[in-house]
């Protein structure tokens, strides 16, 4: 663990580390040392292409709220009526796509690393709790297309939320309600949940390989971190 | 650094601490490249591919496309036996329809919070909401100052009539029945639909603004008209639909574990396969949630040796 | 707008949709090829070599 260079500047001060500003400040910078929040260098066993599905995932969501930024600054309606919007809303769709794509992908590559290993099991359980919060957000998502499509998609699936009492206070049949879900709540919990996520990551670093060769092992398994 | 308690080493929940070498790696660099990359790919599937658009049914497209469906689903909602008047909660009260596994009975518990009189709110509310129209508001009140048992003799021979009901150039016709006012108050909706007026009437419930469309899309969906357009897309349930999306485009391949449940027995015959789909689903992601926890599931990653190639560059230095 | 009409689909995938059914399994032409596409994308992320710089540890 490595000591943060405030904490030694303040201890003096019992009044200051008695301050929430002061001790979260400290704990943000004793977990996310500027050299780990942004590393230059990764460990040398990060050399497959499939260690990029996580960025590209998280590129995706950007332009999944980039072209749904534009979207709102028109309306729900607008694309319906404007080629331009159209369009725009093509783009959210395909970005929407190729989040699931990437997302997917990444998740595949990460179980086949077993990339819980090593105090990674947040890591691995936010990035679960982000895809079922993304399917939850795209879900809305269809349902503000106010078009067949909603009308058809939430007709059927208030059958699944009303057999589990949700239906009572989360009706997909408010288009009013559902898109507020969409473009405010539900956005906001995927951005932080996959911040969460990405922390996660920085905090613990890139999972280890497995072992291959049988070595006279001892008795302390501990967290990977990179050697400062 | 001396960890908290001795633990033995298991390869697939620990790791040794890396102390090998790194390599230089600009993360950043690497999130712009990616981001302009996934950009062009966006902007060439928007520009090859577009997106679907299908146009929304209204109860006007629903009573002049199909005036025959759409009289068969109204005198169900005026006589509450449609399938939204037999619903149970959250619209009504209906008793012993709401799914359950066992015990546990949700929606059941948490009751009516969506409350929906089919036949005040789809029919005689708006048909009351019309004016310099003396024949149908005779009719209604002819209807409402009824015995039930005589409102329901009415109901039963109108649907017997409307069965046979033809279309003549988008105007209902029915064959004579002993239906009493049921006649007039069926045709004046439909022909209150195929002008315009019920979907604004049913929207906005008496307010200027409204976003809640509970109410017409659950009178379209008692139809078999909307039903018809979604087979004809492939997005029934029997027809994996949870999936599709409208035309060729893909749609949610995610959704496919879901969708499955409700096509395999016993929730495929089962009144309560929405819940019992629920359940499994819920446990299923607690399953994956917690999957560093749960040996033999945890292990597959080590014997499948996928990691063999992943990581084939640091297994190559190491020998 | 003009934007509209120069930006239609080049490929229409409008119109009836092609399935293919397999025992109890329905899907769609589109879905599969996404599937298959991510498959084979997964499978060339681990198969592909990734660049290494010379001279790069410390």
């Amino acid at each position: 663990m490595s000591l943060d260079i405030t904490t030694e500047r303040d201890a003096s001060s019992s009044e200051e580390s008695r301050q929430w500003t002061a001790r979260v400040r400290n704990a943000a910078a004793t977990a996310f040392p500027p050299d780990r929040l942004l590393p230059d260098r990764q460990p040398a066993y990060m050399a497959s292409w499939i260690y990029v599905f996580g960025v590209l995932t998280v590129v995706s969501l950007a332009w999944v709220i980039i072209t749904g930024c534009v979207l709102a600054v028109m309306g729900p309606s607008w694309w319906h009526v404007s080629g331009l919007g159209h369009f725009v809303n093509s783009l959210h769709l395909w970005s929407v796509e190729f989040f699931f794509f990437f997302m997917v992908i990444h998740l595949w590559g990460k179980f086949f690393m077993a990339a819980w290993r090593g105090n990674r099991k947040l890591t691995w359980a936010t990035g679960v709790v982000s895809f079922v919060a993304s399917i939850a957000a795209a879900f809305t998502g269809y349902l503000s297309q106010a078009n067949f499509d909603s009308q058809w998609i939430s007709t059927q699936a208030k059958d699944g939320i009303n057999s589990t009492g949700a239906g009572a206070f989360w009706n997909v049949l408010n288009f009013g309600q559902m898109l507020m879900w969409h473009i405010v709540l539900l956005p906001i919990a995927v951005v932080i949940i996959a911040g969460l996520h990405v922390l996660m990551v920085r905090r613990r670093g890139i999972v280890p390989p497995f072992d291959i060769e049988p070595k006279d092992h001892g008795d302390t398994p501990s967290a990977a971190e990179p050697s400062e | 650094m001396s960890p908290r308690k001795a633990k033995r080493f298991n390869p697939d929940r620990d790791v040794r601490e890396w102390n090998g070498a790194y390599r230089p790696y600009d993360i950043l660099k690497e999130a712009f490249v990616a981001l302009v990359a996934v950009g062009v790919l966006i902007v060439l599937l928007a520009v090859v591919f577009s997106s679907p658009d299908e146009p929304a049914v209204t109860l006007k497209s629903w009573s002049t496309s199909d005036p025959v469906d759409f009289a068969q689903t109204a005198v169900t909602e005026l006589d509450g036996t449609s399938p939204l008047a037999t619903y149970g909660p959250p619209y009504n009260s209906t008793p012993d329809v709401t799914q359950h596994i066992g015990f546990f009975e949700p929606a059941q518990w948490i009751g009516v919070h969506q409350p929906i009189n089919t036949a005040q709110d789809f029919v005689i509310g708006p048909l009351r909401s019309l004016s310099n129209q003396p024949l149908v508001q005779r009719a209604l009140d002819t209807y409402d100052s009824s015995t039930p048992t005589q409102q329901s003799a009415w109901t039963t021979a109108y649907e017997k009539a409307v069965a046979n009901a033809t279309d003549v150039h988008g105007r209902l016709q029915v064959p004579h029945a002993q239906s009493g006012p049921v006649g007039v108050i069926i045709g004046s909706l439909t022909t209150m639909a195929q002008n315009g007026g019920l979907d604004g009437t049913l929207l906005s419930q008496g307010q200027f603004y409204n976003t809640n469309y509970t109410k017409p899309l659950l009178f379209i969906a008692n139809g078999s008209y909307l039903n018809n357009l979604a087979g004809a897309q492939h997005l029934q349930g029997t027809q994996w639909g949870m999936m599709n999306e409208t035309g060729n485009y893909p749609g949610q391949a995610w959704l496919w574990l879901y969708t499955m449940w409700y096509q395999v027995p016993p929730m495929k015959t089962s009144t309560n396969a929405d819940l019992e789909v629920w359940a499994i689903m819920m446990a299923l992601t607690v399953v994956l949630i917690l999957l560093p926890f749960i040996p033999v599931l945890r292990s597959i990653p080590r014997w499948s040796r996928v990691y063999r190639l992943i990581w084939r560059q640091h297994y190559r230095s190491l020998a | 707008m003009s934007f509209g009409v120069l930006i239609a689909a080049l490929i229409n995938l409008n119109g009836s949709g092609h399935y293919l059914h397999w025992g109890f399994v329905q899907i769609s032409v589109a879905n599969l090829v996404v599937i298959l596409l991510m498959i084979a994308v997964f499978v060339l992320a681990i198969l592909l070599p990734f660049p290494r710089r010379k001279g790069r540890d410390r």
